[in-house]
């Protein structure tokens, strides 16, 4: 999101979710949404069915194949071959946008130069994509200029994520498909509220709105709004605060809501770094595999038992609504943190959810206009800089935030791990239809345990006739970092050569065998790649 | 181009494609429909929705008929209403008469048309089908028993979902819905056959005897899944949600997935925490939360004091609302010092 905001002034979903039904074309990359986003994936499907043409790209035969007029399975780690190839047939066949290249970027002579080299050839060459398939899905998104492009943690979740997304970014901009209705850039959100956290400044180097830490001026307002002094520089993300625990620079970590063992990569680092800590705080609503390494823990409420705002990946702040009473003595996340901060020396008198919302709206002008009473029946999208400000369904409309939109050349990078005569496979990771991130929510919901309780990984007929593996059985998957024991699900799903697991089961936690290693601008783990090996 | 229609003596101006059933919702004027679903395409199945047009000898079924410049409409006569009670007494001669076991009761369509048209001894009574076949997904309980054969489901399933994996089968009397050579439902489990099924032939398995209306409230919010955020409602039960649906006239449409519709009951777990724990030798004991709390601001308070503010770090949660992420991250700023703060967004 970080390397969105970069290039168009802001990182959210451009578009609205209704929108999808107006696009002509719909191109998805990185994203398996029937399974991960199934009411969005629903929008398209209803696109589809008034005429719109999908693209798919995915190391995966993913369900939304079977709307699709062009599936390109790419091998992982590839995409910005395969965006650059795409955006080379879109030049060569002059279906680039020249009124609002010229109008409304800058840097595209240059990065002009940085695509010519990723011919159709070559680009199948890297990706194994099919040269034809290339040419129609440039054909298919350059003839449109009503086109929306949809992407998650599949373009992300690599060593080079904050690139794929600047070679996403460029594509939309060679075709001036950007900034109308029914036509945008769309980072799917994954969880119900990342918006909302990001937002509301839980990041190192921004504080609520995206204002930057170390700007001087930023700081001065917001020491004005909270009456204290605040360190000048930014702090470390999620995936370093771990090292730094494994370190011991790190020494207390205050965890609210998350589960890093089972979700953050190479699982035996991260409980190894969490043992490090002197002080380990874990809120939660469930004793997780985290929260049994803590020192303290403190019960709080799930979504049921509280009121609030959730922000939805198309930027819409709705309303959630206390419905039940929390169990024993458990306590709201807002009513803890308002007594450890006291207990800090700085008490924070809020008397009501909505009470914090309307300060977040004084320090940042996007959510100025939004109350509880404004999204009582419905939520209202930011920006929403007033009372009177309908909601914005569609970003840039008025053009963009930065003045004009950078091309930034990228190039492909092969991932950090690349498989050798020792680890001849290429794992990929993700979610399935199910289950639910770490699974402490949905593991415990009967029906759901019952139909898909088990964890698997998925391997192609040929590779499982190779290595003599049938459906069901129970094989061995190990990387550079670590081993599970796993059954086999034997599906055309996986291309030859590449496998999956959900990540959903502590039991078989894919994330012992992932790779830490980060994008180094914005610091994703690598988890849609690793060398592994597969055995009996 | 707009077509000036009148309906029961009343006039209204509607574009071109309209259907005379959805000119006459304008005007508020009801007619009663099992098989029409604004959001699926028509299909004038179960012939309630008829009504008269000047000019055409028969009736005609006011959700396939579009409307045309002219159109005089009436949708209520005793021949209308007389033909409509013929219609369902035929549907209700093969139905259960068991709402006072049926999930549905008190939310069914066909209940409350039977209701309307007071029926209750049916001069069409005779065999009925039988149906034992149980389905053994977790989800979705299908009776059809009590399927009117309206066809909601399988549109669903196939414009809305893109699934198709049901359709009907067989012809007349042994007409029923099923998936292909009538095995076990193999599909999403989105559940969105359930939401328009207009009788208690589709239901939730999970939902079984938990409850109906009445002691029952019903609380909007959004789902805690995705990032779709996609608006449900919960229904309460006492302390405990006993179902999951979503409204039609939110932006979603009432459309939910597997997950919203039928993974709530984490919220009732009895692994949910109830009672702080403190850490003592290796072992968690339940404390009270002043005691808990004093300590973490004490250990927090000593962290910083000897190691300084950047050796406290937070993490906060995806999972929480925005106010409570605004809180948290302000908590640790203001309060501890430090910028250390971050969530899953990469996760």
């Amino acid at each position: 999101m970080a390397s969105l905001a970069a290039i168009f002034g802001s990182g959210a979903m451009t578009n609205s979710i209704r929108e999808i039904e107006g696009m002509e074309v719909i191109f998805i990359i990185g994203s398996n949404t029937k399974e991960t986003h199934p009411v969005i994936a629903n929008r398209m499907i209803k696109a589809y069915r008034k005429g719109a043409k999908i693209i798919v790209a995915d190391p995966r035969r993913v369900p939304m194949v079977r709307f699709a007029d062009v599936f390109m399975s790419l091998k992982p780690g590839t995409d910005i071959a395969l965006l650059n190839g795409i955006a080379h047939v879109i030049l060569k066949e002059g279906l680039h946008n020249e009124e609002f290249i010229g109008e409304k970027t800058e840097g595209f002579e240059e990065w002009k130069k940085s695509v010519e080299e990723y011919t159709p050839e070559k680009v199948e060459r890297i990706t194994g994509v099919a040269k034809k398939d290339i040419v129609k899905a440039a054909r298919l998104y350059g003839g449109s200029r009503k086109a929306g492009i949809f992407y998650t943690m599949g373009i992300t979740q690599h060593t080079c994520g904050s690139d794929n997304v600047r070679a996403i970014a460029n594509l939309a901009t060679l075709t001036g498909n950007i900034g109308r209705e029914s036509t945008g850039v769309n980072p799917l959100r994954g969880q119900n509220n990342v918006q909302g956290a990001s937002d509301a400044g839980c990041m190192p180097n921004v504080y609520p709105g995206y204002q930057l830490v170390e700007n001087p001026e930023v700081q001065a307002k917001f020491e004005g709004a909270w009456g204290v002094p605040l360190s000048p520089k930014a702090g470390l993300k999620a995936t370093e605060m771990i090292p730094a625990a494994h370190e011991g620079t790190l020494k207390a970590l205050y965890i609210m809501g998350e589960n890093p063992v089972i979700t953050d990569p190479n699982t035996h680092h991260t409980v190894e770094a969490l043992k490090k800590l002197d002080f380990l705080v874990v809120q939660d609503i469930f004793l997780t595999e985290t929260a049994a390494l803590a020192d303290v823990v403190l019960p709080s409420t799930c979504f049921a038992e509280k009121d609030g705002t959730f922000a939805n990946t198309e930027r819409k702040v709705q309303r959630v609504r206390k419905a039940v009473e929390p169990p024993g003595e458990a306590r709201s996340d807002l009513s803890i943190i308002l007594e450890v901060a006291q207990r800090l020396g700085y008490p924070m008198k809020y008397t009501s959810p909505e009470e914090v919302l309307l300060e977040f709206g004084q320090v940042w002008q996007n959510l100025a206009g939004i109350t509880y009473q404004r999204i009582e029946k419905e939520g209202i999208q930011w920006p929403c800089t007033d009372r009177e400000h309908p909601g914005t369904q569609y970003l840039f409309k008025g053009g963009f935030p930065k003045g004009k939109v950078p091309f930034s050349p990228v190039s492909y990078t092969p991932p950090a791990e690349v498989v050798s005569d020792e680890y001849p496979f290429i794992l990929t990771t993700g979610r399935n239809l199910y289950q639910y991130h770490s699974g402490s929510m949905t593991r415990r919901v009967d029906a759901i345990e019952s139909h898909a309780g088990e964890p698997y990984v998925e391997l192609n007929p040929s590779d499982g006739e190779r290595l003599g593996i049938g459906d069901g059985e129970e094989i061995r998957v190990a990387s550079r970092r670590g081993d599970i024991k796993i059954k086999a699900r034997i599906t055309q799903r996986v291309s030859s050569g590449t496998v999956f697991i959900p990540m959903h089961y502590r039991e078989a936690a894919a994330n012992v065998i992932t790779n830490d290693a980060l994008d180094k601008k914005v610091k994703i783990p690598e988890y849609k790649v690793c060398a592994v090996q597969v055995s009996k | 181009m707009m077509m000036k229609i009148t309906i029961d003596g009343k006039s209204i101006e509607v574009p071109q494609g309209t259907t005379v059933l959805e000119a006459a919702r304008m005007l508020d004027i009801a007619i009663p429909t099992l098989c029409h679903h604004p959001k699926l395409t028509p299909f004038g199945g179960c012939r309630l929705c008829i009504v008269e047009i000047k000019g055409i000898p028969r009736p005609v079924t006011s959700c396939t008929t579009p409307a045309s410049e002219g159109m005089e409409v009436t949708t209520s006569t005793p021949r209308i209403k007389d033909l409509r009670k013929t219609v369902l007494e035929l549907i209700l001669s093969d139905h259960p008469n068991d709402c006072m076991v049926c999930e549905r009761a008190g939310d069914c369509t066909l209940q409350e048309m039977a209701y309307a048209y007071g029926i209750r001894e049916n001069r069409f009574a005779g065999e009925r089908r039988i149906y034992t076949k149980r389905d053994g997904n977790p989800f979705l309980e299908r009776d059809m028993e009590k399927c009117i054969l309206c066809g909601r489901c399988v549109k669903v399933c196939d414009e809305v979902q893109g699934v198709g994996a049901i359709d009907f089968t067989y012809r007349g009397f042994q007409s029923k819905i099923c998936p292909p050579y009538e095995e076990d439902l193999d599909c999403e489990f989105c559940g969105q056959c359930v939401a328009v099924c207009p009788t208690g032939a589709l239901a939730g398995k999970m939902w079984s005897h938990k409850g109906r209306q009445k002691g029952v409230r019903e609380v909007d919010t959004i789902c805690s899944y995705c990032g779709t955020g996609c608006n449900i409602t919960l229904h309460v039960k006492g302390n405990e949600v006993i179902r999951v649906t979503s409204r039609e006239d939110t932006w979603n449409e009432g459309w939910l997935c597997v997950k919203g519709r039928f993974g709530y009951q984490f919220i009732n777990n009895p692994d949910r925490l109830a009672k702080p724990l403190i850490k003592r030798d290796g072992k968690f004991e339940e404390a009270s939360w002043d005691e808990t709390l004093e300590y973490v601001g004490k250990r927090l308070n000593e962290i910083k004091a000897s190691h300084g503010p950047d050796a406290i770090g937070g993490l906060s949660s995806a999972r929480c609302t925005n106010e409570e992420n605004y809180a948290f991250q302000k908590m640790l700023r203001a309060g501890v010092g430090t910028n250390n703060v971050d969530h899953c967004a990469r996760l």
